[in-house]
């Protein structure tokens, strides 16, 4: 596809099936939380909320696991949504999970936050009694995600087992659950990239400026282009320069690369995914460990 | 913009990843990275051609065994349609899985391998779209490459098949043949050069061009209410709002409605999506409905249209796939969930399970097995507002779930 594409229109079932969703949440569970993370996934979901309980305000809690390593325009979109929506915020650390000797922070150049976050999302659900998390992933995200149901249930240690998944038939979710167990839910299974960016457009949604075009220092690595800064592990010849870049997906500083744009409209970046030849988990070096490292992860409790 | 949703059925061996990696392949699904990563895959196995089956064998498990395990989603789009696929596995617990993954599907794709013709699997796959009322079966005749694309086992194959379609009961059922070769892309998204003997659609062109009508919009409105949508803000002090998503039908501002179970009545005042107010909310639509009168409505509630009443069942008999280990016995007690509601439903009778082969039913037995289907008749401790499946698939389905494991154990058919 070329840079003058077509813009397709967002498929409207898509809204209606991840509205009910969100009723169905916060029906069924007693202490629903949304996982936020200031991406652009979960700032659907936050808009998702809000239309579906309105007029009333968003009737469960935003948990923001907060690695310490977030890009600052992330927490600063965050705390004005929160404004903005009225939504209650609860914010964990995953820094206070790692002073508590519970983590231990890797090393090398390589080095992430992405793992360590589980635990402290772990124990969020257990101080806060969550038995549903809502979360962002979709089903066109990776393979493992692929097999997820959108009620999944996980067990005390958060683990996610594959082989004993509920069958999900018609629209029917059975969120009923055992003491100790709770269920991950993901509104927006069946969305893609493109649908995602499409609904931002339409619904004219606000997202954190670093998803359009800026000038950033950067380094090269593999290839990719790596957001610089005091989190990310440099070896001596990693020599930062300034690049107009943007972001596609928004992670941690340490495991999401930019791309080279200057898309600085919406329709911009949507012809850009068009065209694009990368995929988005393609710029998560979080995924890139192994060809199963998302299984494993949320195999482990990861969302 | 339209959603097709297509659920495919075949073991690995009828080609069946390699068929839906060869869809997303030529249209554009698939980005450099998942192909390079793929193309590397294919290499370690040591086989010489890019194995698009890689893209959906997603676990670690299936990868180890070359098998499909779960039901798998798998999106790609057209210019003018986004087509959602629930890929399940043909072998491993196939009826669980693809009654599953086909629950909500419009077209199902039937994977034959030309060497082999129908086997015992398609007898059950059909038998599956059938069950479920799917409006479309694709009978993908497959590997024709293997077979010299020979037009004679083509036309022989499809003969068995509509021998087949001449049993089955649910003869509104569309039926399309197409030989192919995923491995070659012969009929997949473009007209076969090999084959010139068959004039119809390729695969994509046939999902393009069928036409689709929400044909749900003109059945009796059903309006199962999720939420009550109360925010006792200053603004909205007042406001009583009922949620939820039209599962047939269509409602507009002005009609008289009954609240079921309750049968009181009152006229619909509003219906928003959000902040805007709609004037008809269609099959399919998450709505917040309001009403001129304040009436006790509560989750698990219908809202119907006063003339257009279901009977209210506590008596309900039922076409069952068993989706569980433990099996269904005659006297136990489950939860019966139709779409909002739940109610305790005892199994009161045990008639008989079907032969999915010969259609035949098996008089007498005790109990309904993981992937079996049966009769059986329900009392549920309270009334439930359904429809029959054949006159309204949303309200005329249910789940039951075993109290003890909270797990979703059946689905149900109301005859």
């Amino acid at each position: 596809m070329s840079a003058n594409s077509i813009i397709p229109a967002f498929p409207r079932m898509l809204e209606d099936e991840s509205i009910y969703i969100m009723r169905e949440v916060a029906a069924q569970f007693e202490r629903p939380a949304l996982l936020f993370s200031g991406g652009k996934d979960s700032i659907t979901l936050v808009r998702l909320a809000q239309k579906a309980f309105w007029p009333g305000k968003i009737p469960f809690p935003l948990l923001h696991v907060d690695t310490g390593h977030n890009f600052p325009e992330t927490i600063e979109f965050r705390d004005w949504l929160v404004k903005e929506t009225g939504a209650e915020l609860i914010v964990r650390y995953v820094q206070d999970s790692i002073d508590a000797g519970k983590v231990k922070e890797e090393t090398g150049k390589y080095a992430s936050r992405n793992v360590l976050q589980t635990v402290t999302l772990l124990d969020a659900i257990e101080e806060f009694k969550f038995d549903a998390c809502i979360g962002g992933a979709r089903r066109d995200e990776e393979k493992a995600r692929a097999k997820e149901r959108i009620f999944s249930v996980r067990d005390d240690f958060g683990q996610w087992d594959p082989k004993k998944q509920r069958p999900e038939l018609f629209e029917m979710l059975n969120g009923r659950i055992n003491i100790g167990e709770n269920v991950r839910v993901f509104p927006i299974s069946n969305w893609t990239e493109l649908d995602v960016w499409t609904y931002i457009k339409e619904e004219q949604m606000a997202i954190p400026s670093i998803y359009y075009t800026h000038k950033r220092q950067v380094i090269e690595r593999d290839g990719m282009i790596w957001p610089y800064s005091d989190f990310l592990n440099t070896s001596e010849d990693e020599i930062p320069f300034e690049e107009i870049v943007r972001f596609r997906t928004v992670g941690d500083m340490t495991c999401t690369a930019a791309v080279a744009s200057t898309a600085n409209e919406i329709d911009d970046i949507i012809r850009e995914i068009l065209a694009a030849k990368i995929s988005e988990r393609g710029a998560r070096m979080d995924d890139k460990r192994s060809e199963a490292a998302m299984e494993q992860r949320k195999k482990e409790g990861y969302f | 913009m339209d959603i097709v949703r297509i659920a495919t059925a075949g073991s690995v061996d009828d080609g069946k990843s390699t068929l839906i990696g060869r869809l997303l392949y030529e249209t554009n699904s698939i980005t450099a990275d998942k192909l390079e990563a793929i193309e590397k895959a294919s290499k370690r196995r040591g086989v010489d051609y890019t194995d698009l089956s890689l893209l959906t064998d997603g676990l670690i498990a299936e990868r180890e065994q070359g098998i499909t395990i779960d039901v798998a989603h798998i999106y790609f789009s057209t210019p003018t349609r986004k087509y959602i696929i629930a890929d399940t596995p043909g072998h491993f617990e196939y009826t669980r899985n693809m009654i599953t993954g086909a629950s909500n599907a419009q077209v199902a794709i039937i994977l034959i391998d030309a060497r082999n013709g129908i086997v015992e699997q398609t007898h059950r796959h059909f038998y599956i779209t059938q069950l479920l009322r799917i409006p479309y079966v694709v009978v993908c005749i497959n590997k024709m490459d293997l077979v010299n694309y020979s037009e004679e086992q083509f036309n022989q194959i499809r003969a068995q098949f509509k021998e087949l379609f001449e049993k089955a009961n649910f003869k509104e059922q569309k039926l399309e043949f197409i030989p192919a070769s995923s491995l070659y892309g012969d009929n997949i998204s473009t007209r076969s050069a090999q084959m010139s003997w068959f004039n119809g659609p390729a695969l994509l062109e046939f999902l393009e061009g069928i036409e689709w009508h929400t044909i749900e919009n003109n059945l009796p409105a059903r309006f199962p209410v999720q939420y009550v949508v109360r925010p006792k803000s200053e603004q909205w002090h007042d406001f009583r709002g009922f949620a939820g998503k039209l599962s047939s039908g269509t409602l507009a501002k002005g009609d008289v409605v009954v609240a079921l179970p309750s049968q009181q009545e009152s006229v619909i005042e509003d219906i928003y999506q959000f902040e805007q107010s709609l004037p008809v909310a269609e099959s399919g639509d998450s709505v917040v409905i309001t009403l001129k009168d304040e009436i006790d409505i509560s989750r698990g509630d219908m809202l119907v249209k006063k003339a257009e009443t279901p009977a209210p069942l506590k008596e309900i008999s039922s076409m069952v796939c068993w989706l569980d280990h433990t099996p269904l016995k005659a006297g136990k007690t489950y939860l019966l969930q139709h779409g909002s509601n739940r109610v305790k439903a005892k199994v009161t009778n045990l008639f008989s399970s079907i032969n999915v082969l010969d259609y035949q039913t098996i008089e007498g037995v005790e109990e309904i097995g993981l992937n079996e289907i049966g009769y059986i008749s329900l009392k549920t401790a309270k009334p439930v507002n359904a429809d029959s499946y054949a006159a309204n698939k949303r309200n005329g389905s249910f789940i039951l779930i075993d109290e003890g494991t909270n797990s979703t154990v059946g689905v149900g058919f109301i005859g």
